[in-house]
């Protein structure tokens, strides 16, 4: 069984958790931005949570099952129509085989997630279904969704839960502002105390510059402290010899706008890292839409961990909600 | 001999977040400095520990991602720090590596009508082209000695990464004779995949078509990344290049260039490469000569 993409919407690609181990030459994780909301898409359908789900940014897709499909949408609000007429989020819906499936226009946030029932079952590369469009490896032909597309159907490798909807406090917020922490390190050193007052104590504001590869913000800027700049560093007090870039690490070329690396970015670069989003908070950079007022507060690693082994306790709720 | 006798001072340990180790070899690129990292990276590869996810060694520094359940970061950060003291009583630095030949067209057609969309604003002498302006920042006559500068002395690639497959090459030369040019003025949205670029000290080759900022010298022939893996240097992995391989640039023009276009679609294609044994004291003692003596390993092959 398929589904046919009829419509491919503005940028939609087949992901799962992502595919560590090959960092070191340049593939990214990759994987949902937002994996709370992809994690309870495949709760829902009784998937077991390593399936492939489609990741829709901004315009969602239009397409058609041909067989009886389970699927469940999540992440950013959105209506859900099928045949036309709405069937709402964060619920599991039964589709018919012919019934189409289209959406309507998303009330905040940038992507959500549309799991079925046995998952997008296109070949794993390197570890995972995850589509890495610079590298055109992993979902379906290594690209982005295109009108035409027929997208294979695994078989279910659970039994469906016996709840079919998520309880609404365990559903993430998408608000227009937003609290992100920050573990500072690298090469914060280098800004001057004005710099990193300006980066922890004002508001920032998410530039339409925001994709899987990193989200770029506008606010008041940032002062380097001057320097004589290391053999091979370049130029500008803002870079460095080329190094790896963790992923949720700030940079700040040129002092002007602060960019946090996501799942799809470059590995390396000379740019120089003020700091480093912490893992629990990075869902929640997924789910910031253009114009999100943002706070960046800095935390200890103590902090960072502590937050990190919160998620589970989450999952694990919405897991009991739905298996009564 | 151990690398601290090449002047590089004790690492700098910082945290990338609560998954990610920092470890700066060198503020500045040097040969040694590189060394040091690969020998590290080794090192804690070696050591497999439970919760190293990826081991990335870069140009001067290291990025270790960990995962914090299985490993607590202060832990992980003492076992690097005892490996990195073990080697400083090593000994010889030495690194088991390749040497490969990597035809390039300089001067190419492709790279040259991609630079002509972005002159104005992009670069610092938008009349010229970027070979013009590498071989005059350097102070050469002309774009025929920089391109002879650039092919006589073997690279090693010092990092991989940035996209997939993309090496960073360190030129094996005396840092005065390291060729250095600035990136251009603001990225470019387009770059042929393949391409031959250069920023700073660095030089690069593309694997994949996409943005850029390094200056555009040529393009290689054969490829670099290949998810087919249908070339026989791609059987074990889809990416080609790995830290510490060197190459050798052999300079064609178009007919051969064709040729090994033809070579590469049929399907047989190989790199002519050949294994080295690459010792760090002989290499910083006399660059130049030791050269000769990996390049005689390539062509004796």
């Amino acid at each position: 069984m398929g589904i046919e993409i009829t419509s491919p919407g503005l940028s939609t690609t087949v992901q799962d958790r992502g595919r560590t181990g090959h960092y070191n030459v340049g593939i990214p994780q990759g994987g949902s931005m937002d994996q709370y909301s992809a994690e309870l898409a495949n709760m829902l359908v009784g998937n077991t949570g390593t399936e492939a789900v489609l990741e829709c940014t901004y315009m969602g897709p239009a397409f058609a099952v041909d067989e009886p499909t389970t699927l469940a949408v999540t992440g950013a609000p959105v209506g859900v129509l099928v045949n036309g007429e709405e069937r709402g989020q964060w619920r599991r819906l039964e589709l018919a085989a012919g019934d189409s499936v289209s959406f309507g226009v998303i009330a905040g946030g940038t992507r959500f997630y549309v799991a079925v029932r046995g998952g997008i079952d296109v070949p794993e590369v390197l570890g995972s279904r995850s589509t890495y469009v610079i590298g055109a490896i992993g979902g379906f032909q290594g690209r982005a969704l295109k009108a035409g597309d027929r997208l294979p159907v695994g078989r279910p490798a659970a039994a469906l839960p016996s709840g079919d909807s998520i309880p609404e406090d365990l559903r993430p917020d998408f608000a227009r502002e937003q609290r992100i922490r920050v573990l500072m390190g690298l090469y914060d050193h280098r800004l001057t105390e004005g710099g990193r007052a300006n980066l922890l104590g004002e508001a920032w504001t998410l530039s339409p510059v925001a994709d899987r590869m990193g989200l770029r913000y506008n606010g008041p800027g940032v002062a380097w402290k001057p320097r004589e700049q290391p053999f091979g560093a370049g130029s500008d007090p803002s870079n460095i010899v080329d190094a790896g870039y963790a992923v949720g690490s700030i940079q700040i070329p040129g002092g002007t706008q602060p960019i946090v690396l996501h799942r799809d970015a470059v590995s390396g670069g000379g740019y120089a890292m003020v700091g480093t989003v912490i893992s629990a908070d990075m869902d929640l950079l997924a789910r910031a839409a253009p114009g999100t007022v943002t706070h960046f507060d800095e935390v200890t690693m103590e902090q960072a961990l502590a937050a990190r082994a919160e998620a589970p306790a989450r999952l694990e709720a919405a897991r009991a909600a739905l298996h009564g | 001999m151990s690398t601290t006798a090449a002047g590089l001072a004790p690492a700098r340990y910082t945290w990338g977040g609560d998954e990610f180790l920092f470890v700066e070899i060198s503020e500045a690129m040097s040969l040694a400095a590189n060394f040091k990292v690969m020998s590290l990276a080794r090192a804690l590869a070696d050591a497999a520990l439970e919760g190293v996810v990826d081991i990335c060694p870069a140009n001067a520094s290291l990025l270790v991602r960990f995962n914090p359940d299985l490993i607590r970061p202060e832990v992980l950060e003492e076992r690097v720090r005892e490996l990195e003291a073990r080697l400083e009583g090593a000994g010889q630095a030495r690194l088991e590596t390749r040497i490969i030949e990597v035809p390039v067209w300089y001067q190419d057609p492709y790279t040259a009508e991609v630079a002509a969309r972005f002159r104005e604003g992009y670069h610092q002498e938008p009349e010229g082209s970027d070979l013009d302006y590498a071989a005059k920042v350097n102070g050469l006559a002309d774009a025929a000695e920089f391109i002879r500068r650039h092919h006589e002395q073997p690279w090693i690639a010092s990092m991989v990464g940035f996209v997939a497959g993309l090496p960073f090459l360190f030129q094996l030369v005396e840092q005065e004779k390291q060729l250095q040019v600035p990136k251009y003025l603001s990225p470019r949205t387009d770059t042929p995949e393949l391409t031959l670029g250069h920023g700073g000290c660095f030089s690069c080759i593309y694997s994949v078509r996409g943005a850029g900022g390094y200056q555009m010298f040529g393009v290689v022939a054969a490829p670099i990344f290949d998810p087919s893996q249908r070339l026989e240097d791609f059987a074990d992995f889809m990416v080609f290049f790995r830290p510490g391989d060197l190459v050798k640039f052999r300079p064609v023009e178009e007919a051969e260039y064709r040729r090994i276009k033809d070579e590469v679609a049929a399907g047989t294609f190989r790199y002519r490469q050949a294994p080295v044994t690459f010792d760090l004291d002989a290499a910083l003692a006399d660059p130049e000569g030791y050269n000769r003596k990996i390049l005689e390993a390539l062509n004796g092959h």
